[in-house]
């Protein structure tokens, strides 16, 4: 056809006629819709939108991390210094039982005679380290699980997710209070009832993501070429989901310290005469109007959940798929 | 060239789908409560030692004859799944073993002490609810401002405090210092409790009309709902937040925005509903949450409830008496659950169809 | 920037774009520049189509036209309607006309229809808000519209949920909810493109048909120029937030007098003639921030020279109501790169 000549289909100045477009224009039509590529360039422009409104996110949210950061490193130091940093023994009993906070005992003294400062500081020893080591082995046990759950179906699948199901239908104090009442109250199982409550989590995270991704195009692609099953996991599935998973875990730190401490409160946790925040709380629950008992070693708790969260939280909004889109874009 | 015209709507199942989707949720609840049996089952199985010993003592456990009887007795000498089965019909019949510590059945504790954590945890809900749901919108709305900003950080604050620490610290402050709370229990000692028809004081106070025991209850029972709320206040703000902010991106707020409703119009109508709706889902963990937490909180201010029992249970290892809380409590839990997912689905009508 | 001349005669433009631009905020306080020097003119009863890639500003035209471009976006120009400059409206009074004389349809009907409204609500909720209708007029009125854009069943349509229905009567429904007010103008944003192609011809056919029963304006969005070839009276053609050509559909559709424009075309893809290929535009259109020096299209345009790197040209009169920003001809000889094929489809 020339330029100039007139369009076939009778469509004239006035536009086109009632009850028939012009064969061109719906064959053009036609086959424009079905290109993925333009749909997604569609899709890119709705993005642009989103992220423009983002772009103007207040950069007000990152102090909380640096304020998160510094708490933990503090603490950090303080378990890692104890014994300099401590001016008495944590269990020795040599001073008088019960003293309100002073110069000579800053959070005052205990029920026996102990410095509470001295227990604060080396509750830290105690609470930071295995809540730390607990997440990780939640975080490793629960995404190893979620993977397998994920990657190979069947009844494996069925047996994970069901038990974590049933993880789920427990709140999660009760069911590791259950836990460790059966196995017997000590650190140890303490530890490993809040593991038990907290995999699931990660396996789910995982085994959805998991799912998801392997709809995605560059998934098929490179499964393809050839690539095996183990490796498309590794190389393709894994970077989209280490984000979530490290989120997740940043997020976790704080109920892992919280649960932990919780049982201890409860009696379900550390032993005496160790120095741990919770069983110092609860110390503080029996001698009511000594208040310093309490306060301080709750206050340490609250510190380091407070923190965990801080820095969890600005992980997530770094972390965000979203925002993470953004970055790469 | 009419392909088109032909709707895909046209069949109406609005209530079989719900009945549909009824069923297949109960199914899945019941399912989970079995679950929830076997989980305790074999933590009970778990436990070390011999239970003949922890039974009958020392001396008895030393005869081989009576050790004998007593597994027989107890069906002890039966493999594990029929044991299982045992368990499960005993179980269904209302026993769930003796408490070690009040010396009743576990079944009858628990009847006792359930109304006292449900009153406790209506109130927290009910306060978590107002004030989450409230503050999340309020950051929601201004996004990246000041307000977002405090509402935040007091959210993270919300999730970060130890229930049991901050039920220490409101006892000492609230009762102690400044007796504005009137102290542990759910009524002044020497108070009669109202007629007994919920089970929840302030309730049964107002349906017999005992306006002082009223006064008196919600006075014992706010500062413990207060504080028991908190953690939930903080994840409720937090999730209601996002929740908003994820509606108000989408393009059917958009539309409603470009029919020239009102801004207040538009987030009433078209952004609370739908993010709302996601509350709703959570609002059953939240529950959870809170059921959990009761053990904490009752514990320090002597609440009568499953929480202070399962910790009494807690500190003697009165094994019945734990499993018997965390059974209840789990099954609480997965018809809370049930009920929020019912109510979803009325809500939301896509839910139906899925 | 000279505004193409009108024909004598034509009526007074229902909506006009004078000299518009939109600025976007990024990040670290510099400004983007969305839509710069926009001139457009919709006429009563006229659907002008506003072609364009992704990114290319027509977007935001529309939603300056409504006020509702995302937060820290600035404006200058006008944009008359009837007469009054909307950019210089109080939010107030812009929420009056909004919705009421000026209605949009969105891309994607499955996202557009709020799915927990019924279908009856979200039709008549700002019929009721801008007329004052009691609700069973408004109801009458919904059942109307939705027979007007063939709903069938629009008794039970009204009562149910937007997600009993297909894409393509979504779209229906989406339509009626911008008919309700009985607006002057529509603004379409790709309103076929997320639909299957069957349901995509019926949709432009009922925006047809509306336009000629209502003598309503259609400004139809769409970076499809096989969408404009049945329905546009008239076509603008944009680049990188400029509007590189503009004129009668047949004219800009046959005779193209921007590279680019014919570059749009030419990638089209050409049933009837059995030999054509398809002819990708070479390059990719300027991502936010980074437009070249000059005209724009430069890089990727077979007959660029040196005064197109230096120096923007503006839209010239090549032909009645047929302008373009380019002092080539598209069908002179190409000065470097492959030769564009002089075929050009209808």
């Amino acid at each position: 056809m020339k330029p100039g000549d007139a369009e076939p289909g009778g469509v004239g100045p006035g536009g086109v006629e009632p009850g028939g477009v012009g064969p061109g224009g719906v064959d053009l039509a036609t086959v424009n819709a079905g290109t993925p590529g333009l749909r997604a360039s569609a899709r890119a422009a709705r993005r642009l939108d989103r992220e423009d409104a983002s772009a103007m996110r207040s950069p007000w949210l990152r102090p909380l991390g640096v304020i998160g950061l510094v708490i933990l490193a503090l603490f950090l130091f303080l378990a890692i210094a104890a014994p300099l940093v401590a001016p008495y023994d944590p269990i020795a009993q040599d001073s008088m039982k019960l003293l309100p906070p002073s110069a000579e005992h800053w959070f005052g003294t205990d029920q026996i005679g102990r410095d509470v400062f001295s227990r604060v500081i080396y509750g830290a020893r105690l609470s930071l380290p295995v809540a730390l080591l607990l997440v990780a082995v939640a975080c490793a046990v629960g995404t190893l699980l979620g993977a397998i759950a994920g990657y190979f179906g069947g009844w494996a699948e069925g047996l994970i997710m069901r038990s974590a199901d049933l993880v789920f239908a427990f709140p999660g104090i009760i069911l590791a209070m259950a836990v460790v009442a059966a196995l017997g109250p000590d650190l140890v199982n303490a530890v490993l009832a809040v593991v038990i409550v907290s995999w699931p989590a990660y396996s789910r995270v995982v085994r959805g993501m998991i799912l998801s991704m392997r709809e995605e195009n560059y998934v098929h692609a490179s499964r393809l070429l050839g690539a095996s099953s183990l490796r498309t996991l590794w190389v393709d599935v894994r970077p989209g989901v280490v984000g979530p998973i490290v989120v997740l875990a940043a997020l976790d730190v704080g109920n892992a310290v919280l649960t932990l401490s919780g049982l201890s409160f409860l009696g379900l946790g550390a032993r005496p005469p160790v120095a741990e925040w919770g069983s110092m709380v609860a110390s503080g629950a029996q001698y009511f109007d000594k208040w310093w008992l309490g306060v301080f070693p709750g206050l340490a708790i609250l510190l380091v959940v407070l923190a965990a969260n801080f820095l969890g939280d600005t992980v997530r909004d770094v972390l965000d798929p979203r925002s993470a889109r953004r970055g790469r874009a | 060239m009419t392909s088109f015209l032909t709707p895909v709507a046209g069949r109406w199942y609005a209530l079989p789908g719900l009945l549909r989707f009824t069923l297949r949720r109960l199914a899945a609840g019941i399912l989970l409560v079995l679950g929830i049996t076997l989980v305790s089952f074999v933590l009970t199985q778990l436990v070390p030692g011999d239970p003949v010993t922890a039974n009958l003592g020392e001396r008895a456990a030393a005869d081989p004859a009576v050790v004998e009887a007593w597994r027989r007795q107890h069906g002890l000498d039966l493999p594990l799944p029929q044991q299982y089965l045992n368990y499960l019909g005993n179980l269904l019949g209302g026993d769930l073993g003796t408490s070690q510590q009040s010396h009743r059945p576990v079944t009858q504790d628990l009847a006792q002490f359930m109304s006292a954590t449900f009153e406790l945890a209506l109130a927290a809900i009910a306060v978590a609810l107002v004030l989450g749901v409230g503050l999340g919108v309020l950051a929601a709305m201004r996004r990246d401002r000041l307000a977002d900003q405090i509402i935040r950080v007091v959210s993270l604050a919300g999730v970060s405090v130890p229930t049991f620490w901050l039920s220490l610290v409101a006892m000492y402050v609230f009762y102690a210092r400044l007796g504005i709370s009137p102290g542990s229990g759910r009524l002044n000692p020497g108070t009669t409790p109202p007629p007994d028809v919920t089970g929840l004081y302030t309730v049964d106070a107002v349906l017999s009309g005992q306006w002082t025991v009223l006064g008196e209850a919600a006075a014992h029972l706010w500062l413990p709902a207060l504080v028991l709320a908190i953690f939930t206040i903080g994840s409720l703000t937090r999730f209601t937040r996002a929740s908003v902010l994820e509606v108000v991106g989408n393009d059917y707020v958009r539309a409603g925005r470009a029919k020239g409703l009102s801004p207040s119009y538009v987030t009433f109508g078209y952004i609370l509903r739908p993010a709302l709706v996601s509350v709703i889902t959570v609002a059953g963990l939240a529950f959870g949450n809170l059921l959990g937490g009761a053990v904490l909180v009752e514990t320090v201010f002597s609440w009568p409830g499953l929480g202070a029992y399962a910790y009494r249970g807690a500190l003697t290892l009165d094994l019945p008496a734990i499993m018997g809380v965390s059974l209840v409590v789990a099954v609480v839990y997965v018809v809370v659950n049930f009920v929020v997912d019912l109510l979803y689905a009325v809500v939301d009508p896509r839910i139906r169809l899925g | 920037m000279s505004a193409p001349s009108e024909p004598a005669g034509a009526p007074a433009p229902v909506l006009d774009v004078r000299d518009l631009t939109v600025t976007l905020p990024r990040r670290g306080g510099a400004r983007l520049s969305a839509v710069s020097g926009m001139n457009l003119v919709l006429r009563p009863g006229e659907i002008v189509g506003l072609a364009g890639e992704s990114g290319s500003g027509k977007t935001m035209t529309a939603l300056a036209a409504l006020g509702l471009l995302p937060g820290g976006a600035r404006t200058t120009g006008e944009i008359l309607f009837e007469g009054r400059d909307l950019l210089a409206l109080p939010q107030r009074a812009l929420r009056d006309v909004r919705g009421r004389d000026i209605a949009m349809v969105f891309q994607d009907p499955m996202t557009s229809l709020h799915p927990m409204l019924t279908v009856e609500r979200q039709i008549t909720d700002h019929l009721r808000h801008h007329r004052r209708v009691s609700r069973a007029d408004a109801r009458a009125r919904a059942l109307e519209l939705l027979e007007t854009v063939r709903i069938p069943g629009p008794e039970q349509a009204l009562r149910s949920y937007p997600h009993r229905f297909s894409g393509g009567m979504r779209q229906r429904i989406a339509i009626a909810v911008a008919l309700a007010c009985d607006p002057k103008v529509i603004i379409a944003d790709e309103p076929t493109t997320a639909l299957d192609v069957t349901v995509q011809a019926g949709i432009l056919r009922l925006l047809d048909r509306l336009r000629r029963e209502r003598d309503m304006s259609v400004l139809l969005i769409t970076h499809d120029l096989g969408v404009m070839s049945s329905l546009a009276d008239r076509i603008s053609v944009m680049y990188a937030g400029r509007v590189v050509e503009n004129g009668p559909r047949r004219d800009v559709l046959t005779e193209p007098r921007h590279p680019y424009t014919r570059g749009l075309l030419d990638a089209l893809p050409h049933p009837e003639e059995e030999t054509s290929e398809l002819r990708p535009i070479p390059g990719q259109p300027p991502s936010a921030g980074t437009t070249p020096a000059g005209c724009p299209f430069h890089p990727r345009c077979a007959w660029a020279r040196e005064s197109c790197v230096e120096r923007l040209p503006g839209l010239v009169e090549l032909a009645p109501a047929h302008s373009a920003a380019c002092p080539v001809d598209p069908f002179g000889p190409p000065l470097s790169g492959p030769p564009l094929s002089r075929e050009v489809p209808s």
